[in-house]
């Protein structure tokens, strides 16, 4: 009875770890790696995790052995002398026993060493160079050019062609924070007043998810980004159109809503490329209309997300460095509406 | 007995901290929109106390103090915001330059909370902007409160011991030394 009810648990147990193994495609894992990066780090993943199932068994075996032996040896009289021969048999297991955990911890640390010599290896004399800075609780994210009227400036989302190698610059702005797209490559922690560079390739086209993987305060949880890896051609286009500054608004909605955000709040923190909007403490809304998310993330970039976001954003993300913003309904709307917009 | 009643006392002791440290994320505003006469035609308020009045201000409401000046947390968010609004452009790290020091005795527009409320809210002649409709009112108190700490008008409980913000230089201490090129 007893035992059938361990079997169970050990079956519920196993389906449920098996079940995180499946999956879409898209899923952030490090178990489908979509490039060399992740690729290695995922071989040396099943390497050490063979070896612990390995030895987890073997382990059991043992115990479950010497727990059967034991009750055999509790009939028999103590033996107050104990047998030479049999000790020099036990030492003898011991010490092979000992030899084989050494090779292969070993073998573990010399994976690992090379795993992370490759990660080191990727190099190229014309990649694209992207900078990525840490926020409580956003990513900023830079385009640099020479000239710097076309530097592109965004948020919480990276755009990278598929098949180029990628030069990650990285810093922080507040706190420590730890830059992790488990589909592309491992962690990398972001040190405030330090910077430091991460090369890395995807070679597959699709929309990544990447997270805060440093406790970073009170939102830490709700710090995500998208990586969009584009056909080479679908990137340059995309960033053509990033290096433009807002479109003008074309009907009087859409006045009104630029009227509302270059007089109101918003311009205490955001930037709007082409407006009197010029502050670099939020995220930067040049082309807030084409992103995935809003809010890190947090939510899909629509124009319901948008309005409740605006009016009351410690509602969805408490803690935030957004204040809440109460204004008519008519305004809301034509700053929503302004925003999907810029595109 | 007297240890209990002394352990007793500790921990009492360390509920005091509490208030210090209290963070509102959502801090009441104004819902009142423009076209607001402000008559009331019933005494009855849902969800606890009367709205605040068009016009009327958080430390109106609390009876004249600012509403942050007994908590540390609220100071801290003003000093960031005093960075982050360029307040220090102006009037630099209370020492004043451009605009008036802010970390001596003299008070030209007043040194109570509610003076230095409007005058960041209405603007002042000779050079201070009108921040109106530009900060929340709740951040504004937030600045109020920091900047009255600047003076040292507030508790030393809540006065900031340091900046949130992360250092924009290495110290003296770690700098290597350059070795200058004569010329």
């Amino acid at each position: 009875m007893r035992a059938s009810k361990y079997l169970r648990w050990g079956c519920f147990a196993a389906v449920a770890m098996l079940s995180a193994c499946g999956g879409r495609q898209n899923q952030q894992t490090m178990l489908h790696p979509v490039g060399p990066m992740s690729g290695r780090i995922e071989s040396l993943w099943w390497f050490i995790f063979v070896i612990a199932v390995a030895v987890f068994v073997i382990v059991w075996i043992f115990l479950a052995g010497a727990a059967a032996k034991r009750k055999v040896q509790e009939q028999l009289p103590p033996d107050v002398y104990p047998d030479p021969s049999y000790e020099q048999k036990l030492l003898r297991r011991v010490m092979v026993a000992t030899g084989i955990t050494v090779i292969v911890l070993f073998a573990i640390l010399g994976h690992s060493v090379i795993t992370s010599k490759y990660m080191n290896s990727l190099q190229s004399k014309n990649p694209v160079s992207i900078q990525v800075y840490g926020h409580q609780w956003w990513w900023e994210v830079q385009y640099p050019n020479p000239d710097v009227s076309q530097w592109v400036t965004t948020a919480n989302e990276i755009h990278v062609p598929v098949g180029v190698p990628v030069v990650l610059q990285t810093g922080s702005r507040d706190v420590i924070h730890s830059f992790w797209a488990p589909n592309i490559h491992g962690k990398r922690d972001l040190i405030p007043g330090q910077s430091s560079a991460l090369w890395f390739q995807v070679d597959k086209e699709g929309t990544y998810r990447g997270q805060c993987a440093e406790f970073c305060g009170h939102q830490h949880a709700h710090m995500a980004f998208y990586i969009v890896a584009e056909t080479p051609e679908k990137f340059q286009a995309w960033l053509e159109q990033q290096k433009k500054p807002a479109p003008e608004p074309s009907n009087d909605v859409l006045k009104h809503g630029k009227e509302v955000l270059e007089k109101g709040t918003c311009v205490m923190c955001h930037t709007v490329r082409g407006t009197n909007a010029g502050s670099r403490l939020g995220p930067d809304l040049t082309h807030v209309g084409s992103r995935l998310s809003i809010a890190a993330g947090t939510l899909p970039n629509n124009a319901g997300s948008l309005g409740g976001w605006i009016s009351d954003p410690q509602a969805i993300k408490p803690g935030v460095r957004m204040p809440p913003n109460p204004m008519s309904s008519e305004d809301l709307q034509a700053l929503v509406a302004y925003l999907q917009s810029l595109k | 007995m007297r240890v209990m009643a002394m352990i007793a006392a500790m921990a009492l002791l360390l509920f005091a901290a509490c208030e210090r440290e209290r963070r509102d994320f959502r801090t009441p505003t104004s819902a009142a929109s423009p076209g607001d006469t402000g008559v009331e035609q019933s005494p009855l308020h849902p969800g606890g106390g009367p709205p605040l009045k068009p016009g009327e201000s958080e430390s109106e409401a609390n009876g004249g103090a600012g509403p942050y000046e007994y908590n540390a947390y609220a100071v801290a968010e003003g000093q960031k915001l005093y960075m982050a609004f360029n307040c220090v452009g102006c009037h630099f790290h209370g020492g004043g330059g451009i605009g008036s020091p802010l970390m001596d005795a003299n008070w030209i527009y007043g040194s109570q909370p509610q003076n230095i409320h409007d005058t960041i809210v209405e603007g002042r002649p000779n050079g201070m902007p009108s921040f109106r409709g530009r900060i929340p009112d709740y951040q504004v108190w937030q600045i109020v409160a920091y900047v009255r700490s600047m003076s040292g008008q507030l508790p030393p409980t809540v006065r900031p011991g340091r900046s949130d913000n992360m250092n924009i230089k290495k110290p003296e201490q770690v700098i290597p030394s350059e070795h200058p090129q004569q010329r």
